[in-house]
């Protein structure tokens, strides 16, 4: 009876893991923009069975396809840190701690905006829980693997588990300002982590006793607090909507009071003032190229922070946080490089190994290495260039955007019913809106 | 909440004043260009110099001297005409979240009498952050329902709107929609029909007024006082034209419709899906504005590219277009959305015009902006390269004459916090 148990519970986990296309494709004479190895002119790379097999001068190619690279600029697949592509439900903005919720539960495959990000080289994007909790949501790291049909085969198989944390107006404004709970304030919100992590320790020590023989009921299984255990042991890492210096100084002393080791700051727009601090803890950022004063707690921005950041040691990104502004994080890249005068190496460590690193991925993808997954996208023009296109976009070795083969209407999901299609009018979105972004669902009123 | 709002109102002056303060003024005077490339339309790239006077630029050849001037050596850089963001929120709003710092959208259905040059705000912090990539004029617009006010066009220096006009002010009409809203629009095509109807007769009743109201007042001085009608005369006698806010192909077939029909002289703006009616925009010689470039297609099923490749289709059409960027706090990405035009097919030169010389022409301004020539205003900036490239460095930016510093909060921040003192201790 138990083999029984074991045998279906296999043939469950198995069912979990989906089985991810790989193929093989050699982009030959490029100049290869290793991103970690300099720049290699007139230069072949291989991919066999979805990974990087070669780097070199003459390669071939004996079944697989064959991309010609000749002036054009072949680099990483971009990575986006922040994300929120590809999913059917970004907040669950009911309480300030929703640890327990996973955006890996509402994939969207079907979402056209993933074949738009591969449109602009991007490869891999964190989708993320929304803002509208102190603890949110945990998230999900992606591949863009346009046209697969099931939800798991979107995701990164063995990526890093990381959660939504967020400071600032958004929880104050959803919890405090609209349903009277704490957080009301930015010391609400950091009483919101002390409760949490206290709980989770609490909980933990239960665990912990029980195991040991100590006690002999075991303590209630608690989603939440599992999550919570999991930042603790640092199993999870946090992912942490910021915007001002002080909330970000707030979280680092909770972190060290609890020895939470591992920390990426998102947005962190204030971040410039406290670099030295963020440097010293080991903290990452990832941050916009040059969104501000769409609201209060930005209004104090610069569009140097990426520069200023980087200058004093700090792993940082650049981020979307829009499915618009994925579709060229080439070119936010660039205008990073234009505040700061970053080198066009250190530019594009911001989409590429810096993302990566942020993401605990950084020894699979977001370089141009042997070993390292077939994630690349190949540009015509340099890709800091105001004139760059995307002409390729590989992932795991497949290409799955092409731009010689490019219909207009790459939907997989069109609806027969479909009468008055939807028509996103220009004039309302431009700039930062969050409705698009990071506070979808949360039904504000606040962009 | 009121209260938290007054405060933050309160707050944000002071703060907007003190920074303010920080950065160094503009200097006014006679000021020598010398041994530049001064570009022109016509010929591109010209080896010349340039003499600014009186807010002028007074000459344009090579060798030229004056013992006044403040000579600027421009040996290896290139001398452009400032560029004109043809559609922004520039001036009328601070952040856009905090409500009572936006006067964009006055409450109420027709209110082409509200004047946007009324409420610019010259010291707005948005100002300096943008003009330093050689940004030098906007058209501040405003929103919200069909008759939403009057724009202007503005200089982005001076310390008063009068000082900032730049000599063109237009009324908008954001012409009914015929499209769901957003992808969560729950009304049905049936709903979204009638609503559409129920708009176009609201628009035709307002406008038979008007009509009456402008036969009326052409012939007597003293009609009634009615702001809302009388804000439209102009352009019901055909002596203005009328900014049309339109974006869907069947929307832009209805509002060429409308403007044949009321012999109503139009710019058209927005135009997300000019590359849907190439043939009727031409036909009917219908100036555009188009933006912003970096933005998603308007529906699902479109080709990822169609708001990168509409501008540069349209011009190839024989459509005059402008480029804006409908920002507030970003105008500044101007020249990179004209660079993503050029990128996805537009010609440089005409990328280049639709931010100057054709947006001056569509305004009606073209004797004072949009080049480098003789008697022009000094709107310029002088670069190391190509305006569009992100990596080109402006030197020098004039507006009017003023020789202004390419300071902004964004560059302070940057001095002040790129080596922290004090740093850790």
């Amino acid at each position: 009876m138990k083999h029984i148990y074991i045998f279906f519970l296999l043939c469950s986990s198995n069912g979990l893991i989906a089985q991810v296309e790989t193929g093989d494709v050699l982009i030959k004479n490029g100049t290869v923009l290793t991103i970690t190895d300099g720049i290699k002119d007139s230069t072949d790379v291989l991919i066999r069975n979805g990974k990087i097999s070669q780097i070199g001068k003459n390669l071939t190619i004996s079944n697989g396809e064959t991309i010609d690279a000749t002036g054009l600029y072949v680099m990483p697949g971009i990575v986006d840190a922040h994300s929120h592509i590809a999913l059917d439900a970004v907040n669950e903005a009911t309480r300030p701690v929703t640890a327990d919720v996973w955006v890996g539960d509402a994939l969207d495959p079907y979402d056209v905006d993933i074949y738009r990000a591969l449109a602009g080289g991007v490869t891999i994007s964190h989708a993320m829980h929304g803002s509208a909790n102190a603890i949110g949501g945990q998230c999900e790291t992606i591949k863009h693997r346009w046209g697969v049909l099931d939800p798991d085969e979107l995701r990164m198989e063995g990526a890093p588990r990381t959660i939504k944390f967020a400071l600032g107006e958004n929880p104050m404004r959803v919890h405090g300002e609209r349903s009277e709970i704490v957080p009301n304030t930015r010391m609400g919100i950091e009483q919101v982590f002390r409760q949490s992590f206290a709980e989770g320790q609490e909980y933990q020590a239960a665990w912990k006793k029980y195991n040991s023989g100590q006690t002999k009921t075991p303590p209630v299984y608690d989603h939440k607090k599992e999550a919570i255990v999991g930042i603790l042991t640092g199993e999870i890492m946090i992912h942490c909507h910021s915007y001002r210096a002080d909330e970000i100084l707030m979280l680092m002393n909770v972190l060290k009071d609890y020895g939470v080791k591992k920390i990426c700051f998102q947005h962190v727009n204030e971040g410039f003032k406290v670099a030295p601090e963020l440097a010293e803890f080991g903290a990452y950022a990832s941050v916009f190229s040059d969104w501000w004063a769409y609201k209060f707690e930005v209004y104090y921005s610069t569009a140097y922070n990426a520069a200023i950041l980087t200058r004093n040691g700090v792993v940082t990104s650049i981020n979307s946080d829009s499915k618009e502004l994925i579709r060229h994080l080439y070119h936010e890249a660039a205008k990073a490089q234009k505040y700061g005068e970053l080198t066009d190496n250190e530019s594009l460590r911001l989409i590429t190994i810096n993302p990566a690193i942020q993401l605990g991925i950084d020894d699979r993808v977001g370089s141009i290495e042997v070993g390292k997954e077939g994630d690349i996208a190949v540009f015509k023009n340099h890709p800091l260039s105001i004139y760059a296109r995307a002409q390729y976009t590989v992932v795991d070795g497949v290409i799955r955007f092409d731009s010689t083969h490019d219909p207009v209407d790459m939907r997989v999901d069109v609806d027969p019913e479909e009468g008055i299609p939807a028509f996103i009018d220009s004039a309302k979105h431009s700039g930062h809106n969050c409705e698009e972004g990071c506070m979808q669902g949360a039904h504000t009123h606040q962009h | 909440m009121h209260n938290i709002t007054l405060y933050i109102s309160c707050f944000l002056f002071t703060l907007t004043t003190l920074s303010a303060q920080q950065i160094q003024r503009a200097q006014n005077g006679i000021f020598l260009l010398k041994n530049g490339e001064v570009y022109s339309h016509e010929n591109g790239l010209v080896k010349s110099d340039l003499l600014i006077e009186d807010g002028l630029i007074s000459q344009v050849k090579p060798s030229l001297s004056n013992p006044d001037a403040e000579v600027i050596d421009c040996n290896g850089l290139q001398i452009y005409p400032g560029m004109i963001d043809s559609g922004t929120k520039l001036g009328l709003a601070e952040i856009s979240a905090v409500s009572l710092t936006q006067d964009h959208d006055e409450i109420g259905e027709y209110t082409p009498h509200m004047q946007a040059l009324t409420a610019i705000n010259p010291s707005s912090v948005n100002i300096p952050v943008n003009r330093v990539n050689g940004i030098t004029t906007v058209l501040a617009v405003p929103s919200g329902n069909l008759f939403p006010g009057t724009a202007a066009l503005i200089d982005l220096h001076g310390y008063t709107p009068k000082q900032m006009d730049a000599g063109f002010a237009g009324v908008v009409l954001n012409f009914p929609r015929s499209g769901k809203k957003h992808r969560w629009d729950k009304r049905t095509d049936e709903e979204i029909k009638t609503d559409n109807k129920k708009a176009l007769k609201k628009l035709n009743k307002y406008w038979s007024s008007a009509k009456s109201y402008a036969a009326i007042a052409n012939k007597k001085k003293d009609v009634k006082y009615n702001p809302q009608l009388s804000a439209v005369m102009p352009i019901v006698n055909g002596e203005a034209p009328l900014m049309i806010e339109v974006n869907k192909k069947e929307d832009i077939l209805a509002a060429i419709k409308w403007t044949t029909e009321n012999k109503v002289k139009a710019i058209f703006t927005g135009v997300a899906e000019g590359y849907r009616v190439l043939d009727s925009l031409a036909l009917h010689n219908i100036p555009v504005i188009t933006g912003p470039i970096l933005d998603n297609p308007s529906r699902s099923s479109d080709k990822y590219d169609a708001a990168y490749a509409n501008a540069g289709m349209m011009h190839k059409a024989g459509i005059k277009v402008a480029i804006r960027t409908n920002e507030t706090e970003n105008v500044r990405n101007l020249p990179y959305n004209a660079g993503f035009a050029v990128a996805y097919g537009m010609e440089w030169k005409a990328a280049f015009r639709s931010v100057t010389l054709t947006a001056a022409e569509i305004f009606g301004v073209a004797d004072n902006y949009g080049s480098l020539e003789t008697g022009k205003r000094a709107n310029l900036f002088i670069s190391d390269g190509d305006p569009f490239e992100t990596n080109t460095t402006i030197k020098h930016l004039f507006i009017k004459g003023w020789n202004i510093p390419l300071e902004s909060r964004h560059t302070l921040l940057y001095d002040e916090f790129l080596e922290r003192s004090p740093g850790l201790k």
